[in-house]
């Protein structure tokens, strides 16, 4: 099959119409609209047997897929910044109830000052929600990662929610020559759903129990036990798609030019293709310099990240997200990862992009070169010193 | 001993009216149903793991999404061809249903799902130790509207929830009460037989909250649908088909105030006569708007 030139949204809409959803529920904010758009015009026209709920909120649509999942059902839902943060109480039942939601979070900045640009803020600030969370580079690997999360979230071993993190605009709203999946592969890929226990008269279950000081540890101890062993499926299931599909993203994670690299800078999302693009430059300069792409910001492959970056020199980390009065979120992550190891490099941590501020070559090639300016505490990048004021 | 659905050995108070509304309510639509609960006094006392009270599927999540999470459950049983397999009850209490759940409530009413939604009203938040809601009544001394020397406890009157249903074109709309449990029972019934949503609002008296006798939670409640305080009527399609009629001779709404400690300011403070008046008064609109007498 050739490849079709489409908008991201509309490729994750028909990745997400390849996985055969039964209930399908959002309610629009800007940048996630396109793709929900286009499953409702599948819905209308007969292309995908689901039901779509028009719910009155974010809240309610979380609601809605996790009384969905637990009646046994396939569940999609999609949203972005406000929605994510509106619906966060839910998504933490979703993962303590081991519901195997999958939603595509298109990232977008937080409020306040209103902002519908791209930047990481919105998924970043519910990491603790205890859902697996995949951020895609491209396009491509927007719509290949919904397949392989539902095989994820519905793994016996996993009964995880995951978000399929990709760039509000950059992605969501470029257009890319992508591979579409066809049905029969997908179905021979992701088989129907099994639950093992749901909602029904047949076997009338308490869902939702309240737990006190006695057992409430334990389940949570469980959550996170879970969280970190998916990690061994997320590969699995990456490989195993990569087998049947002969297109592979990363497991955990991807890295590109790290071999014998002084430099490795470490990101996730669509920056990732902007940063290779200023490696091939600075290679032909002669600069020895990499990037790590993290692929599973959760669980966060520790091990991994720093069996990369140990040989490095120097890293850079840049973070379309951060923590006030703390600093960059993927920075502490990895400074957190090294901590106690030898050798450790030295590691430096960059705010970029947020709120859809310009990210281009020049400006990964200028992070580069201007590193060490950069000292114990994150740099916010092009800042613009008229607006910030004395 | 007689099989309930809705089992003993829950952690409620004594006399609690919410538990008994809830056997009454489960009792009465049988096996096949899958029920939702907002968080609240019913989910916190009949679900303390690793025991249940609940003999059919239950599900729980958070206290404003019992309608939502019923409008998934409903959905998910009709794209698996499920639906013969259970009928959906959500339910809540007043404020998971009347404050925080409203907006929840009021996409579920829109979309038209086929739910029938129960609302145990008990008029404040009792869970979290007896603080107003929205469907807390006039002069009520609750922990945040409490009586004091410049006041006489809750200033507002309960928001009506069924017009707020039944402006939604919600088909089958109905008060009911504890006191008289086989209209509640031929009520739940019936609403089950209806497609699309249904709302019941059952009254159901807190012992704890209203300072009343335990022992006499049923008669407290009959007191408020005898006077007129807690009209109990059947709306079909926006109209009313049925009331219960209030006692003859008309009870005082006196007598159903002073047997509760929540309306004991009325009785002990100067000008207490004048706010009962104004009790009084919302009873007869009541009587007269829905044709009680």
């Amino acid at each position: 099959m050739p490849k079709t030139f489409m908008e991201g949204s509309g490729a994750v809409a028909e990745a997400v119409r390849a996985c055969r959803p039964n209930v399908i529920a959002a309610y629009p904010i800007t940048p996630q609209t396109h793709i929900t758009e286009e499953l409702s015009r599948m819905v209308a026209n007969g292309l995908i047997k689901a039901e779509y709920v028009t719910v009155e909120s974010e809240h309610s649509a979380a609601s809605v897929v996790l009384g969905a999942s637990a009646t046994g059902a396939r569940t999609y839902t999609a949203s972005s910044s406000q929605g994510i943060i509106y619906m966060a109480e839910v998504l933490f039942c979703i993962s303590g109830m081991r519901l195997p939601v999958v939603l595509t979070c298109a990232n977008r900045a937080l409020s306040a000052p209103i902002n519908i640009w791209n930047d990481q803020q919105d998924s970043i600030s519910v990491r603790d929600a205890g859902w697996v969370q995949l951020y895609a580079e491209d396009v491509q690997e927007a719509c290949d990662m919904h397949l392989q999360a539902y095989r994820i979230a519905e793994h016996p071993e996993v009964m995880l929610p995951v978000m399929v993190c990709m760039d509000g605009f950059v992605l969501t709203h470029a257009y890319e020559p992508v591979d579409l999946i066809e049905q029969a592969e997908a179905d021979a890929f992701l088989p129907p759903y099994q639950p093992q226990y749901y909602l029904t008269p047949k076997n009338p279950l308490t869902f939702g129990a309240m737990l006190g000081p006695e057992s409430y540890m334990e389940v949570r101890y469980q959550l996170d036990k879970a969280l970190r062993d998916s990690a061994k499926i997320i590969e699995e299931v990456a490989l195993e798609f990569q087998k049947k599909f002969g297109r592979f993203q990363g497991t955990l994670i991807d890295t590109y030019q790290v071999e014998g690299a002084e430099i490795v800078l470490v990101a996730m999302g669509s920056v990732v293709s902007t940063i290779k693009e200023a490696i091939d430059t600075l290679r032909k300069e002669g600069e020895k310099v990499g990037v790590l792409k993290v692929r599973s910001f959760r669980p966060f492959p520790k091990e991994e990240i720093c069996e990369v970056l140990g040989g490095a020199k120097e890293v850079l980390v840049l973070d379309r997200a951060f923590s006030p009065g703390s600093g960059g979120v993927l920075t502490n992550e990895v400074r957190a990862a090294f901590c106690g190891r030898k050798p450790t490099p030295q590691i430096r941590g960059h705010i970029i992009g947020l709120g859809g501020r310009e990210i281009n070559v020049e400006t990964i090639i200028g992070i580069i070169k201007n590193r060490a300016e950069v000292g114990r505490e994150d740099k916010f990048v092009d800042l613009k010193e008229a607006l910030i004021g004395g | 001993m007689e099989k309930h659905l809705f089992l003993a050995g829950h952690t409620a108070c004594y006399g609690c009216g919410e538990a008994l509304g809830a056997r009454l309510v489960v009792d009465a639509a049988g096996p096949d149903i899958i029920t939702t609960d907002a968080t609240g006094c019913l989910e916190v006392f009949t679900t303390r793991w690793p025991q249940s009270a609940w003999g059919v599927p239950f599900i729980h999540s958070l206290f404003e999404n019992s309608a939502a999470i019923a409008s998934g459950v409903e959905a998910a049983l009709k794209a698996l061809g499920r639906q013969a397999e259970a009928k959906v009850i959500a339910q809540g209490g007043d404020g998971g249903t009347a404050d925080i759940g409203l907006q929840a409530l009021s996409g579920m009413f829109e979309r038209g799902h086929d739910i029938l939604y129960v609302c145990y009203d008990n008029e404040a938040y009792m869970n979290t130790g007896v603080q107003r809601s929205g469907l807390t009544p006039y002069d009520s001394d609750t922990r945040t509207s409490p009586a004091g020397k410049v006041s006489w406890g809750n200033r507002f009157l309960k928001k009506d929830m069924p017009a707020i249903a039944a402006a939604h074109g919600v088909p089958y709309i109905a008060t009911a009460t504890v006191a008289y449990p086989k209209d509640l029972e031929a009520k739940v019934k019936k609403a089950l037989k209806i497609t699309g949503p249904k709302y019941v609002q059952v009254h159901v008296p807190c012992p704890l909250g209203w300072k009343s006798d335990p022992a006499l939670t049923v008669k407290v409640a009959k007191l408020a649908a005898d006077t007129g305080l807690y009209p109990i009527f059947e709306m079909e399609n926006g109209v009313i088909t049925k009331v219960r009629k209030i006692s003859k001779p008309q009870k005082p709404v006196a007598e159903y105030l002073k047997i509760q400690g929540r309306f004991a300011h009325l009785f002990k403070k100067t000008g207490g006569e004048e706010e009962i008046k104004k009790i009084q008064e919302i009873a007869d609109a009541n009587i007269k708007r829905y044709g009680l007498a």
